[in-house]
C-alpha cells in the first residue's frame, strides 16, 4: 500500500529536509545563547567584525605597508596585532560549524538557489554578492550588524543599537516595494 | 561567583581554550539560526511583504528572553553589568550604517551572520552574498579615512541605554520591551493570516504560556530592581601593580592605602599630560566653590552627584581621568565612593583637598588668611572677595611649576577596546 504523503524525514542524516523548528521556540533557544556569552563573556554575538579582520589579515599577508598607510586597518592589523586574535573571529568560524551542523542532522545540507520566482539563478546570485557588499559596508559604518547591534545591543539596552535596528528594517521594508520582483 | 568571569572576557594567546569557548558560542549561534531557516533567504526576504513574519518573531523573542534573563542575573547581583559590552551610541554613523544595511537586506536577502548558517549548508545565494560581504568590508576599510572624523564624532554619546535615554528605572523599561514585543508577536500573527493566507488554527498553545512566562519575569525584574550602589561598591575589585604583579584591591584598601589620592603636583600636572583628560569635578558648596575654586573645575555639590552620573559616564572614557575634591577629603572619599560603585572609570582624589591646594600652590598669596577655626572639611583660610578661579593659584603657572616631582598614582583603566567587545 502506498500513500500520497511524502516519508517522514527519518534517521540522523535524513535525505529530504526536516521542517524548520517554531520561530518561537528558534528564539527562545537563540535568547539563552546570547544570554549566556553575555554573561560568561561580557560579549554578545556578532560576525560582521569578524569579516572586516578576515580583511585585515588578508591585506596584512599580501601588503603590510598598505596596512600601516590606512588608519582603519592599522587598529586591526598595526605593527605586531594579529586581526584574527579577537572574540569575533572564532565566532565567525563557530557559526559556519554550526550552521553545518544544523543542515546536517537536518537534511538541509544541498547545493541549491534559494530565490523568486520570476528572477534568474545568475541575477540572484548577482544580487547576493551586491547585497552582501552593501550591507557590510553599512555594518562596518555602523559598528556592527543586525547580530552584533541589533540582537546583542537591543538586549543590553543600548540606544544606539535601537536607533541601528529601526533603520535597518526601515530601509528595508521601505525599499522592498520597489524590488518586489527580486522576491514574488 | 561573579560574572562575567574575568578569564573569558577576551581571547588571548595565553589561553588557548578562550578560542574554543568563543569558538562554542558561535556554534550554538549558527545552529540556531540556520534550524530556525535563517538559511534561507526566500523566508528571510517574506518578511519584508508580510508573509511570514519569522525573522522578527525569532530576533524579538531572543531580544526579549535574553534581556529578561540578563536584567535578572543583574537585578540578583550575579552579573555586573558594568563588565557586559553595550554598543556606544554613535547617532550618525549608526543611522546611515542602519540604512544602508536595510538596503542590502532587501537586496542580498540576507543579513552577515544568516549568510553563514546559508552558505554553511551548501546555498550558493548565501556564499555569494558572503563573498560581497569580504568586498563590502573592504571597501569600507579603504574608505573610511575619508569621513573619518565624521565616522567617530557625529553623534557621540558614549555607553548610553535606554533606562538613561527615557529617565526610567531597568525594570520598567524591560517590561515595556515584553509587552511591545507581544504586541507585535500578535499584529504578525494577524499579517501572516491575512496577507500570507495561514492556517493559524496549528499553532501551539504553548506560546500563550510562554508570553505569560516572559511577562512574570519582566515583572520580577521590575520588583527586584537594580543592585544598590552600596552592594555594587563592595563588589569593586581594583588591579594595581606592585613588584611587577598583579594585585588585586577592594575599593576599601584603595582608600585605605591611599592608591586614590593624588597630590595636588600631580592633579595639576595632568593637565600637560598628553595621555589624560582630567576633569576636575569640585564637590563643595557653591558658596566655597564662589570663594575659591581650582581653574576649570566643575562645580557639583555632593547632593546633586548622582544626577550628573549618566554624563560622567558617556564622557569618553579612555583617558578620561576625574579628579574629586572637597575641602579636605571627607565629601570627596563619599563622591568617589558613589563614583566608583557607578562604574565611572578612573576616579581619584585631590590629596588634602582644596586646603592642601592652597597650601601648596599660594601659600605665599597675601589674599588670604589662615582661618584657625576650620573644623573638618572646611576652608582653612579666608577670603578678601570671592574671586572664584580668579586668584594666582587657581591656575599655577606652567612655567613656574615645570619641574614637580610626585609620586605618581593614577594608572589609567582604559575603557575596553571597542573591537575587544561588539563588533565594532
Amino acid at each position: 500500500m502506498t500513500t500520497a504523503t511524502p516519508a517522514k524525514p527519518r534517521g540522523l542524516f535524513p535525505k529530504t529536509p526536516r521542517p524548520y523548528v517554531h520561530p518561537y521556540f528558534g528564539g527562545m533557544v537563540l535568547g539563552i545563547v546570547l544570554f549566556l556569552a553575555l554573561l560568561l563573556t561580557g560579549n554578545g554575538l556578532g560576525s560582521s567584525g569578524a569579516t572586516s579582520r578576515i580583511d585585515a589579515a588578508i591585506v596584512d599577508a599580501i601588503s603590510p605597508s598598505h596596512v600601516d598607510n590606512n588608519p582603519y586597518l592599522l587598529k586591526m592589523a598595526g605593527g605586531d596585532k594579529n586581526p584574527l586574535d579577537d572574540w569575533i573571529v572564532p565566532v565567525f568560524f563557530g557559526a559556519l560549524l554550526g550552521g553545518f551542523t544544523s543542515g546536517l542532522f537536518n537534511g538541509r545540507l544541498k547545493f541549491e538557489t534559494t530565490k523568486g520566482p520570476n528572477i534568474s539563478v545568475r541575477t540572484r546570485w548577482l544580487m547576493a554578492f551586491l547585497g552582501g557588499v552593501i550591507f557590510l559596508y553599512g555594518a562596518r559604518m555602523a559598528r556592527g550588524c543586525t547580530s552584533g547591534q541589533a540582537l546583542t545591543g537591543g538586549t543590553t539596552l543600548a540606544a544606539g543599537s535601537w536607533l541601528i535596528m529601526f533603520s535597518i528594517f526601515g530601509s528595508a521594508y521601505a525599499l522592498a516595494y520597489f524590488v518586489r520582483k527580486l522576491w514574488n | 561567583m561573579q560574572f562575567p568571569l574575568q578569564s573569558f572576557i577576551a581571547v588571548s594567546a595565553a589561553n588557548p581554550w578562550t578560542y574554543v569557548l568563543f569558538g562554542v558560542v558561535g556554534f550554538a549561534f549558527g545552529f540556531t539560526l540556520e534550524m530556525s531557516g535563517f538559511g534561507n533567504s526566500a523566508k528571510l526576504a517574506a518578511q519584508f511583504y508580510f508573509k511570514e513574519l519569522t525573522v522578527l518573531k525569532v530576533m524579538f523573542t531572543a531580544i526579549v528572553t535574553a534581556m529578561v534573563l540578563l536584567f535578572g542575573a543583574v537585578g540578583l547581583g550575579i552579573l555586573d553589568f558594568s563588565q557586559v559590552w553595550v554598543n556606544t551610541t554613535y547617532i550618525a554613523s549608526g543611522v546611515l550604517g542602519g540604512l544602508i544595511m536595510g538596503v542590502g537586506f532587501i537586496v542580498g536577502g540576507f543579513c552577515p551572520t544568516t549568510s553563514l548558517a546559508s552558505a554553511s549548508t551548501g546555498k550558493i545565494d548565501g556564499m555569494m552574498f558572503m563573498l560581497g560581504g569580504f568586498v563590502g568590508a573592504f571597501l569600507f576599510g579603504e574608505t573610511e579615512q575619508y569621513f573619518t572624523q565624521w565616522y567617530n564624532n557625529a553623534g557621540y554619546l558614549g555607553r548610553l541605554t535606554l533606562d538613561q535615554v527615557f529617565h526610567l528605572p531597568v525594570g520598567v523599561v524591560v517590561l515595556l520591551i515584553v509587552l511591545m514585543a507581544l504586541f507585535m508577536f500578535w499584529g504578525s500573527e494577524q499579517l501572516e493570516r491575512i496577507i500570507g493566507k495561514k492556517d493559524m488554527s496549528h499553532e501551539p498553545k504553548l506560546r500563550l504560556v510562554g508570553a505569560g512566562a516572559l511577562v512574570a519575569v519582566a515583572l520580577a525584574v521590575v520588583f527586584i530592581g537594580q543592585p544598590s550602589l552600596d552592594s555594587r561598591y563592595v563588589k569593586l575589585t581594583f588591579t594595581r601593580t606592585v613588584n611587577g604583579e598583579q594585585v588585586a584591591y577592594t575599593a576599601d584598601q584603595m582608600l585605605e592605602k591611599r592608591l586614590v589620592f593624588i597630590s595636588p603636583a600631580e592633579a595639576f600636572k595632568a593637565q600637560y599630560n598628553q595621555s589624560m583628560n582630567p576633569i576636575y569635578l569640585d564637590v563643595r558648596s557653591e558658596a566655597d566653590y564662589n570663594l575659591y575654586h581650582i581653574q576649570d573645575a566643575v562645580n557639583v555639590p555632593l547632593d546633586r552627584l548622582t544626577e550628573v552620573i549618566p554624563t560622567l559616564l558617556s564622557e569618553p572614557p579612555a583617558n578620561s581621568v576625574f579628579i574629586v575634591m572637597s575641602n579636605d577629603e571627607t565629601a570627596a572619599v563619599k563622591a568617589w565612593k558613589t563614583l566608583s560603585a557607578s562604574s565611572v572609570p578612573n576616579v581619584y582624589i585631590l590629596e588634602g583637598g582644596v586646603n592642601n591646594w592652597i597650601a601648596f600652590f599660594g601659600k605665599d598669596d597675601p589674599q588670604f588668611q589662615p582661618n584657625l577655626n576650620a573644623g573638618d572639611d572646611q576652608l582653612k583660610y579666608t577670603f578678601t572677595a570671592a574671586l572664584g578661579a580668579g586668584y594666582k593659584s587657581c591656575s599655577p603657572s606652567p612655567i613656574e611649576y615645570e619641574k614637580l616631582t610626585f609620586a605618581q598614582k593614577i594608572v589609567l583603566q582604559l575603557k575596553r577596546d571597542k573591537s575587544g567587545g561588539g563588533c565594532g
